[in-house]
């Protein structure tokens, strides 16, 4: 990279990718501290009860063992903070429950005790001889068993939405329509599956506790763990320098780092929790069973004029939990009569939780389909179903968009997939014994905005290099690739002269990168920080007498390759590094802090898209295959299209996933998940993998944030599912109205 | 874990007499599954015995066209052996479409044959089951059986055996071949298998300390162009909600001989013996390839989770037979 190509939009490669495949990153779970132990939890076996007997001699007197902590003999928990969405800033427990507080059974595979021994292998001997005996009550795990007893929440997701939304008159826009589309979507529960399972490390020295956590937010583990144990937050140091995918079940902090914590004050030495794959199943929250109906009503011409979309869901006995499924379902299309209502099912599981795209990827699915249902009934192509549906302005507020690109969209990705191929007619391609079919969606993320500050620190060292800091962790997203990006641009630095250090509370404190949030809050506050770096060195050089920028106006400067200069006149200047020398400063620093502004909530914020897949359907096999997707997205400022491009990519092929593959189902006998397994639970394989082809749609945004990113996290997979259930309807005429779409289905 | 002794054999009589004399023993070869249920407190021998260094990882070809398959040579060399792909394509096809790559490196033949169900409720170590617990009850019965068996199975088990493998090598009329504290067994393989009944904890009819030292696979001229058909959800790493292994002859239109079985759809590797009768004789085409796949089926026991699989059966033999009787149609 030369000095005058800017570092923000190069396809740079991953700072970290050389210590990942080289195995030189470490993990949560790869700490080794001097004196480690090793906790295995115990869940219990029944979905609701009581626990009457637990029989821990056994294990007490296995090889190794340390300490069997049970409701009957761990400290109680100092405080239950209420359950609020890690990218609020504040403490974010996955659920308003903390385990092993009484004798109470809530869920399969909550925490009925915690062994710690001097390895692992004798910790799970260990847990193995525990003998739980259980009281056993009737159990509520699945939607069917809840239905009768349902009912309407005044708000989910944490209070942060309503349970009930309208806007004009639904039945009116339903009864004046001349078409109508009423389907009614079932979903299974999904589990997130990250390779890494959530693994924790604690240790203490004297009251300072410190944590190695998989998190997505280090300040989320410290303010969770610091309430619930009664410790000031300074108290409590969380690490989290590499994380192994998370999808949403680090999102929120769950039981186990305050386990870890309370375990290892117990024992006086390290204790090193790491959740087995089948806990994974149990233990960080899901994608909730949930049931969804939609109704649209049309004119002859398509227009809508009347949404209603009903989802009824189960979630725990502690909190009031959906994921927000009809968000963005509610603002993609104009359309004046609305009426969204989320009910919910009291069940015996843990809290549901954020998990890829969560509400955006169930709601889009359901909306998308019926969508492809009145194109289909109607006689209009999708796309101009879709176009004369468009609107300027968020629908549920009447604010114009902050940028969109939708129409560019939806343009560039039917060029590209070959659109105008498309015979309407279902079951019109045939390739041998395969039937071929065309599926279009649209695709569209919220751009959320912190509550809070965020902040980073810029450091310039004498030798022209620099630091910037800030405490977010990155789980696979590439983050410290791209704020060195960032970093490098606000100072006039190359590239190789910066480097970014995040995933420590030390730092400068960020919220959880969660809801595709990451890269615009978090640039936000490195390019804040590094910005008023440069200008105060550049305010130092213009002060100072010996400078051949003395007197000049800071405004007239201007930084390149390390080198502050006039702008119209670059044979004038010095570089930071003689600046530094001269005045005997090893290092100067600055601090940036960013909120979003009070202007950006006039507008309506979301990151755009359309997705296109063909798919191949064997309908005497009943085998589905996906033979390609293509999305174009627009996603304000791409700051890499390398790890962007792979970032949107990983979302389609989640919703190749969510559309033909991931499902877990409660047995309702024995209130159990019946996965529990990678080789259960399916996700796509590179075989299933077809190609995906992306296109990134430029479109300037300057409201969300300084660089007008709006993110690429989650938005891939939004309306991917859609996208194939359509093609499979055109290529068979078979609408399913489930997921995953499996073969009894197409048979 | 559970504390476990461990050593190493290096003689097969070494071996068989180590189990023999410690009814808590058990023989450990690849241990891609065997792992996994140690871990899961499924299995719960106090000695393992490892086999992996015996002399057992021939493929040798014999004279009559067949072949000698040592028990421990890996699924993924057996795939790659040239006579194998030359003279038995569908066994070559079955191990390829079976686990993963690492996996096949790591598993043996002779564990593929005792590798254990698939069943959810077998393999969660606390939910009644047959198999494990005999007499606890079938928890699969009315449970999530979606890819449990409709053929073969009975009122105390409806676990379907998993292995790809085998489902070939039932066609193939192949031979297993033991070694025991009574000496050398060699069981046709339909002998092999057992079906649950009321004994489903019984899947073999070998002793505690038998161990499985070959295949013998006859040879078959027909076997040369015969093929392996693998539906499931996933394209790979996933095992087959139903298969079919199929070798065929036809002359002047009709079929002269018929090799069939199918996988994924029953308690053991099933030979579809009622299919090859009734396509004896009969014109190869579409109607006689269902007529016989409707026969084979006829005798299912399906569950509302699982009713598909009957049928998926059916359709999967006839693609079968119909690309190995038309491979024009096909693509």
């Amino acid at each position: 990279m030369t000095a005058t190509t800017l570092a923000i939009g190069q396809p740079t490669d991953r700072v970290d990718g050389r210590h990942k495949v080289t195995g030189g990153a470490h993990y949560s779970a790869d700490v080794l501290l001097v004196g480690m132990t090793y906790a295995v939890m115990v869940g219990a076996r029944v979905p609701s009860g009581r626990i009457t007997h637990i029989d821990t001699d056994e294990a007490m007197q296995a090889g190794g063992v340390l300490a069997v902590l049970t409701h009957e003999n761990l400290p109680g928990a100092a405080a239950q903070p209420p359950l609020i969405p890690s990218l609020a800033g504040m403490p974010a427990p996955g659920q308003t429950f903390f385990p092993l507080q009484d004798e109470v059974v809530h869920y399969t595979g909550q925490p009925v005790a915690l062994v710690v021994a001097d390895s692992l292998e004798r910790a799970q001997h260990a847990a193995a001889l525990i003998r739980v005996s259980y009281q056993e009550m009737p159990a509520v795990t699945t939607l069917d068993q809840g239905r009768d007893d349902a009912y309407e929440p005044e708000a989910i997701f944490a209070g942060f939405v309503p349970g009930r939304t309208e806007r004009g008159d639904v039945e009116a826009g339903l009864a004046e329509a001349d078409v109508l589309v009423d389907a009614t979507y079932s979903f299974a529960a999904n589990n997130h599956n990250p390779i890494e399972p959530s693994a924790t490390t604690a240790a203490w020295d004297g009251d300072q506790l410190t944590l190695y956590d998989a998190t997505q937010g280090v300040t989320a583990t410290q303010l969770t763990v610091a309430a619930l144990l009664g410790l000031t937050p300074s108290k409590v140091r969380v690490i989290s320098h590499y994380v192994g995918g998370s999808f949403g079940c680090k999102a929120m902090i769950w039981a186990h780092p305050a386990l870890a914590a309370l375990a290892a004050r117990h024992v006086g030495r390290p204790v090193k929790l790491s959740l087995t794959r089948e806990q994974m199943f149990t233990s960080v929250g899901h994608r909730e069973e949930q049931e969804q109906r939609v109704t649209l009503g049309a004119d002859k011409k398509g227009r809508l004029l009347a949404l209603r979309h009903h989802k009824l869901s189960p979630t725990s006995h502690f909190d009031d939990w959906a994921e927000p499924s009809l968000g963005v379902a509610s603002q993609i299309y104009a359309c004046p009569n609305y009426e969204g209502v989320y009910r919910l099912i009291r069940a015996n599981t843990m809290t549901p939780t954020f998990m890829r795209a969560p509400g955006e990827a169930s709601g889009m699915f359901a909306l998308e389909s019926t969508m492809d249902d009145l194109a289909h009934e109607l006689g209009i192509d999708p796309i101009e179903l879709r176009l004369r549906n468009y609107t300027d302005t968020d629908p549920t507020t009447g604010n114009p968009w902050s940028s969109t690109g939708l129409r560019v969209c939806y343009e560039r990705g039917a060029e590209r997939f070959g659109w105008h191929r498309r015979d309407p007619e279902p079951r019109s391609h045939r390739d041998g014994n395969w039937l071929i079919g065309y599926g279009m969606a649209t695709a569209g993320y919220p751009v959320y905005g912190p509550n809070n500050p965020q902040r980073a620190r810029a450091r310039l060292y004498s030798d022209g290099t620099a630091v910037v800091q800030a405490a977010t962790p990155d789980f696979g997203t590439g983050v410290a690739t791209v704020m060195t990006q960032v970093a490098a641009d606000a100072l006039g630095l190359p590239f190789e002269r910066c480097r970014f250090e995040g995933g420590d509370t030390t730092l400068p404190t960020i919220a959880a990168a969660v809801g595709s949030s990451g890269a615009g809050m978090i640039s936000a506050a490195v390019h804040t920080a590094a910005t008023n770096l440069r200008d105060q060195l550049i305010a130092q050089a213009t002060a100072d007498s010996q400078s051949p920028l003395h007197g000049a106006d800071p405004g007239t400067v201007t930084v390149r390759d390390g080198r502050m200069m006039l702008r119209d006149a670059p044979e004038t200047g010095e570089s930071y590094g003689d600046l530094l020398h001269r005045n005997f400063l090893p290092d100067v620093e600055a601090a940036g802090s960013w909120s979003p502004s009070a202007e950006s909530t006039r507008y309506g914020m979301t990151t755009f898209g359309a997705q296109f897949a063909e798919v191949a359907v064997d309908p005497d096999l009943g085998l589905a295959r996906v033979r390609r997707m293509v999305g174009a997205f627009a996603p304000g400022r791409v700051l890499n299209p390398k790890t962007a491009r792979s970032q949107l990519m990983g979302g389609m092929l989640w919703g190749l996933g969510q559309a033909l593959l991931e499902a877990n189902y409660m047995d309702p006998r024995r209130g159990r998940w019946v996965a529990s397994s990678l080789g259960d639970y399916l996700v796509p394989v590179n075989a299933d993998a077809p190609e995906v082809d992306i296109e990134l749609i430029d479109v300037e945004d300057a409201f969300v944030n300084p660089l007008g990113v709006k993110g690429v996290g989650e938005v891939g997979q939004v309306g991917a599912a859609a996208a194939i259930a359509n093609a499979i309807h055109h290529a068979t005429g078979r609408r399913i109205r489930k997921l995953p779409i499996t073969i009894e289905d197409l048979l | 874990m559970r504390p476990i002794s461990y050593s190493r054999a290096t003689a097969v009589a070494d071996a068989v007499a180590t189990v023999v004399a410690d009814p808590t023993s058990d023989f450990l070869a690849g241990g891609t599954t065997e792992v996994d249920l140690l871990r899961q407190n499924v299995l719960l021998p106090r000695r393992l015995v490892d086999i992996n260094d015996l002399p057992l990882t021939q493929i040798e070809d014999r004279p009559d066209g067949g072949l000698y398959i040592g028990a421990l040579a890996r699924m993924s060399e057996v795939a790659d052996a040239a006579g194998v792909q030359e003279r038995f394509p569908m066994v070559a096809q079955a191990l390829v479409l079976g686990a993963s790559a690492q996996l096949r490196h790591m598993a043996s033949m002779g564990g593929n044959m005792m590798q254990r169900v698939r069943c959810g409720y077998f393999r969660d170590a606390t939910s009644p089951c047959n198999k494990r617990d005999p007499g606890s009850g079938c928890s699969a019965l009315e449970g999530f059986n979606r890819g449990h068996a409709v053929l073969g199975v009975s009122e105390h088990c409806i676990a379907t055996h998993p292995s790809d493998v085998a489902v070939p090598l039932m066609a193939l009329d192949a031979r297993v071949h033991t070694e025991g504290p009574h000496g050398r067994q060699v069981y046709p393989i339909d002998d092999f298998f057992l079906l649950p009944g009321e004994t489903p904890h019984l899947e073999h009819p070998l002793e505690h300390g038998e161990l499985v030292v070959g295949i013998e696979v006859p040879g078959l001229p027909m076997a040369r162009t015969s093929m392996y058909m693998k539906v499931r959800d996933r394209e790979s790493y996933e095992f087959a909600l139903a298969s079919v292994a199929a070798a065929v002859t036809v002359e002047d239109g009709a079929i002269s001989d018929v090799r069939l079985a199918l996988g994924g759809v029953a308690t053991k590797p099933w030979r579809a013996r009622r299919a090859e009768e009734m396509l004896h004789g009969a014109p190869a085409d579409t109607e006689s390839f269902r007529r016989a796949a409707r026969e084979e089926l006829a005798a299912a026991r399906t569950t509302p989770l699982n009713a598909f699989k009957a049928e998926l059966a059916q359709r999967t033999m006839v693609r079968v037979l119909e690309t190995l009787t038309h491979p024009e149609r096909q693509s």
